[in-house]
């Protein structure tokens, strides 16, 4: 081994700790670098190959009824290559061990056998046979909640009468690769599934013996896509469309498209702030190497050693620390891509869901934190490389000290010495203070953003479930039924109360920005649904006019005292101009609401309902349930406390994980920023040090002194960390600001409370680790000159 | 008739320390012959370590003009200077500079890698007496063997010329004389050409010549008739 080799070898364990550091953060970044991307791109190339693979379709598109005949013309369209009619249909489903009643979302296959587009992947089994049989496949993730698989059977209501349904296999699909219901905005896989059945099964409930009731749509290549949603709504007008619609408007198509894109803002920001710390911990730590070298790189250079192979040898202990972080991080990188896979595999279904090692991301990753390495070496081995070797046989020149603004404005004299000391040598490293400040704020920061995310879905929880649901039941009907079914359903076991509602499809228009939605009425002083905004106050449904989600109203461009065009897309399908009544700030979806009996008179239909929100006696709900399940007048069951249990399972839990990583993230960074502070301090003033011990100061004072400089840093880092973290919650918030939720800014107190007490915890571990070094100062060995 | 190795004329130099101005050297002229001991004498801050940095291409001079054999040292690059280092000039310092990281062995051999014909580093060290502490650490020495290391990691490389700035300074007497005698040792044996910087005007008695230096000049040179071993010498 050359000897400038071995030199950086012991140099880099003489400063294990210090560089130990470095790699700690250093290894974080990488680590989260690695695993974002590679999720970004395992999720972006998943859903990639599965749509150009299984043929997700471009448009879709409901009608109540067509006949064959229709499909034929829409597959003549210029710009659709394929045009697949096919029956889809939603009943209660009876699943065996789960007592509520679950919602199936049935998929006919066609008689020839498999789909052309949305072609399911079979995981376990076969796909149903064409033909007459009961035989049906499940997907995958309802599958697994329920724990079901082939040879198990699942009861529904179809064609009027009870059917039992033999499950032969298990698929998923690249059309609910998020499964979700319609309504819902969480997914709750216990309770909705999707089932592929033969056509015919599905022809006599639906009465459709050979017509569709709806269609998917693949584009030639080149095609328009608004000119083809707008040739098929005309052609599919008469039939009782409910209008069609591309990608954009697709559920599952959406989220995971939201998360990938999210994941990309992500991606940079987080291993970005840690590659950050980096550099600086690194220039910390090299700048006092190189200061404290000073004589043995004026030797190497009086021997010979050139510019270039100083500045190398400098250059490698930066790096040291990066590769051993890389060491580290690579694998960690890939450990929590695979985890994180995971918890996506929980509502993201594809069929790989494994990530497999990217080395060409890892590559990347250390790539980019050695160029952070190098950037916050580069002044420190500059600063080796351009010392004269004349210059570096002289001790340092004192370093300068001027009279700053404390002393010019007499406070000195307020200040005992030992304080004295701390103020100076903070200011007179502006920049180093500055960082190590910028370091604790950011670690602050993702701190407080972590436990304010917490408290953001803990109000978006309570809002939802709380405070707007208060249905402990909810049903909605297969069709438009009269207002006395409220009386039945209040017959029904258990029921306490029963309210009405109904959703009409509509379309929201004013000027030329259109939005599909559907349109909640609500009788008036409606107590089991109530409009909620994000602090919590309760809006009145007005008798006359609409209610918008404020983000819809955004949206529409109108505020309250505007009028809007609303196209019902039922009944007799007139189109008339409502005044908006109000907006209501609400954290999800993009709603409208109307009182029950002002959207009867909108719509010339009168007395009939969609739906009913029903108040259960718990004691009782175990035999409502059993009931329900039989209904075939009902086509969805909504329980809040199983909506609820699935909001925490699916969200919270995943949330809890990601954020948690955060928050050893910021550990870790304020650790590194606050240790590393504190033993270069140490070191530099190691003589100044041992000159007060033999001054007389004792140790207490003497360690005072050196954490005097990292409490003033670290609290005016904290105090700086809690503007930024405001900051950034309302960052979060804003970004989060779609239409499908909002984050709401509620940042507590607790937040920064909990951030100050981790901070407070990481500097206390440092503090200690640091206070044997203190007391073991070698007071003669720190005087003798010389390294 | 031995070479002339340095030939300098007009040599000044002046540098800032903080706030101060400094005029280290104040025109020097300067021969120096091939195999020659040359002793520099002068209190502190008459120029002494200023001229051996210069000389030995650590420092450059504000005024005046030095060779080195037939290369002009004023104005050579950073990497000229580099070159003429590593191929040509062994240095000692008072408080040796050893790499702390590195054993006696490793710190002869650091040089003798990049030097053009060097000694095994182990010759080099035994012959400064060292044949048995190869391996040690320069903490676990004491300081006349880690200023021996310094001298064999100097001659290790078989410069042309060996420059030592107080190289018995930290040293007590008896010390003092084992390091001397590497030095003449490496310069008899070698034929190593010899400048040594000392406050101490015992030492001078070793020389050829002996320089006399007062605030920044060469006040006066003189010639020593027999030069002394330094086994005889004692302060």
């Amino acid at each position: 081994m050359r000897m400038l080799t071995r030199k950086l070898v012991r140099d880099v364990v003489g400063q294990a700790g210090p560089l130990a550091a470095v790699a700690m953060v250093a290894a974080s970044g990488i680590a989260l670098y690695i695993s974002l991307r590679s999720m970004r791109g395992f999720l972006a190339r998943s859903q990639a190959d599965y749509y150009r693979d299984y043929r997700f379709a471009d448009v879709f598109v409901q009608v109540k009824r067509a006949p064959a005949a229709a499909a034929r013309e829409a597959a003549a369209i210029p710009g659709v290559r394929v045009a697949e009619p096919r029956l889809l249909w939603e009943a209660v489903l009876d699943v065996p061990g789960l007592a509520e009643p679950a919602v199936g979302r049935f998929v006919s296959i066609p008689p020839a056998g498999e789909p052309r587009l949305n072609v399911p992947h079979v995981r376990v089994g076969r796909m149903p046979a064409p033909g007459t049989g009961r035989e049906v496949a499940i997907s995958e993730a309802f599958a697994e909640a329920n724990g079901l698989g082939p040879g198990d059977s699942l009861g529904a209501v179809l064609n009027g009468r009870w059917e039992r349904l033999h499950v032969v296999g298990v698929a998923i699909s690249p059309e609910y690769i998020y499964e979700m219901q319609g309504t819902e905005l969480f997914p709750d896989n216990r309770r909705f599934g999707i089932v592929w059945t033969p056509r015919a099964l599905l022809a006599s409930a639906t009465g459709l013996e050979t017509g569709f009731n709806a269609l998917a749509v693949e584009l030639a290549p080149g095609a328009s896509e608004p000119d083809v949603i707008a040739a098929l709504d005309r052609l599919l007008g008469r039939y009782g469309t409910l209008g069609a619609y591309g990608r954009s408007e697709h559920a599952s198509h959406r989220f995971i498209s939201d998360e990938i894109e999210q994941n990309k803002v992500g991606a940079v920001i987080l291993p970005g702030i840690l590659l950050g710390v980096t550099a600086f911990l690194l220039n910390v730590v090299l700048s006092r190497l190189v200061a404290t070298q000073r004589a043995q790189i004026a030797v190497l250079k009086a021997f010979g050693f050139t510019n270039a192979e100083v500045g190398r040898h400098y250059l490698a202990l930066a790096l040291a620390p990066v590769a051993a972080g890389g060491a580290v991080g690579v694998p960690l990188g890939f450990q929590l891509a695979s985890a994180t896979a995971a918890i996506y595999a929980r509502y993201y279904r594809f069929p790989v869901s494994e990530v497999r090692p990217d080395w060409g991301v890892a590559a990347a990753a250390c790539l980019i934190a050695a160029t952070a390495a190098v950037v916050g070496a580069a002044l420190s081995v500059r600063a080796a490389v351009s010392l004269p070797p004349a210059e570096g046989m002289r001790p340092p020149a004192p370093a300068r000290f001027e009279a700053g603004l404390l002393d010019r404005l007499g406070a000195q004299r307020l200040l005992a010495p030992s304080t004295r000391i701390v103020v100076r040598n903070t200011a007179r490293r502006p920049l180093r203070a500055a960082a190590a400040v910028a370091g604790i704020a950011l670690a602050f920061a993702m701190l407080v953003v972590a436990r304010y995310a917490f408290t953001a879905v803990d109000r978006i929880k309570d809002v939802q479930f709380q405070y707007a649901q208060r249905e402990d039941v909810s049903v909605t009907f297969r069709e438009a039924s009269p207002r006395r079914v409220v009386d039945a359903l209040a017959r029904l076991p258990g029921v306490l109360a029963v309210e009405p509602l109904r959703v009409v499809p509509v379309a929201l228009r004013h000027g030329v920005i259109e939005r599909r939605t559907a349109l909640l009425a609500l009788p008036a002083g409606s107590e089991l649904h109530r409009v909620v905004d994000q602090d919590l106050h309760v809006h009145r449904v007005p008798s006359s006019g609409l209610l918008l989600t404020s983000k819809l109203a955004e949206v529409l461009r109108v505020a309250p005292g505007d009028s809007l065009t609303v196209a019902v897309r039922e009944g007799d399908r007139r189109t008339v101009r409502v005044a908006v009544a109000d907006t209501v700030g609400e954290l999800l979806g993009a709603n409208v609401y109307g009182d029950l009996a002002f959207v009867e008179a909108m719509t010339g239909e009168s007395g009939a309902i969609s739906g009913a929100l029903l108040s259960v006696d718990p004691r009782r709900e175990g035999a409502l349930y059993v009931t329900l399940k039989r209904q075939p007048a009902l086509v969805g069951v909504g329980i809040r406390s199983a909506a609820l249990a699935g909001f925490e399972k699916t969200i919270a839990d995943s949330f809890q994980v990601s954020l948690g990583i955060a928050v050893i993230f910021a550990v870790v960074i304020a650790f590194g920023v606050v240790y590393n502070g504190a033993r270069v301090a140490l070191s530099e003033r190691a003589r100044e040090l041992a000159s007060l011990r033999v001054l007389g100061f004792t140790k207490r004072e003497v360690t005072t002194m050196v954490f005097g400089e990292q409490t003033l840093l670290t609290v005016v880092g904290m105090l700086a960390g809690a503007g930024i973290g405001y900051a950034l919650c309302a960052w979060v918030a804003a970004v989060g600001n779609t239409e499908l939720f909002r984050i709401p800014l509620v940042v507590t107190a607790g937040a920064y409370l909990y951030a100050a007490a981790v901070i407070a915890g990481a500097f206390g571990v440092s503090a200690l680790a640091m206070r044997g070094r203190i007391r073991a100062l070698d007071i003669v060995a720190c005087l003798k000159t010389g390294e | 008739m031995a070479t002339t190795l340095f030939h300098a004329r007009g040599l000044t130099k002046t540098y800032h320390m903080g706030d101060v101005e400094v005029h280290a050297l104040q025109g020097v002229d300067l021969d120096l012959v091939e195999g020659e001991v040359v002793i520099i004498l002068g209190p502190s801050g008459s120029g002494k370590s200023t001229l051996l940095n210069i000389l030995g291409g650590l420092d450059a001079p504000s005024g005046g003009e030095v060779n080195f054999r037939d290369h002009q040292l004023v104005g050579a690059g950073d990497a000229a200077l580099t070159r003429y280092r590593r191929e040509h000039v062994g240095f000692v310092f008072q408080f040796y500079n050893l790499l702390p990281s590195l054993t006696a062995r490793e710190n002869v051999a650091l040089v003798t890698e990049i030097a053009p014909r060097p000694m095994p580093p182990d010759d080099a060290l035994r012959l400064v007496g060292l044949g048995e502490r190869l391996a040690h650490f320069p903490s676990q020495m004491s300081g006349g063997e880690q200023q021996r290391v310094a001298i064999a990691r100097a001659i290790a490389k078989r410069p042309d010329v060996l420059l030592c700035d107080e190289p018995t300074g930290a040293l007590d007497s008896e010390t003092g004389v084992v390091v001397l005698q590497a030095l003449a040792r490496a310069n008899r044996e070698l034929g190593t050409t010899l400048v040594v910087i000392t406050h101490n005007a015992t030492i001078a008695q070793m020389g050829d010549r002996v320089l006399h230096m007062r605030n920044g000049r060469i006040a006066s040179i003189e010639t020593n008739a027999v030069r002394r071993d330094p086994a005889q010498l004692e302060w």
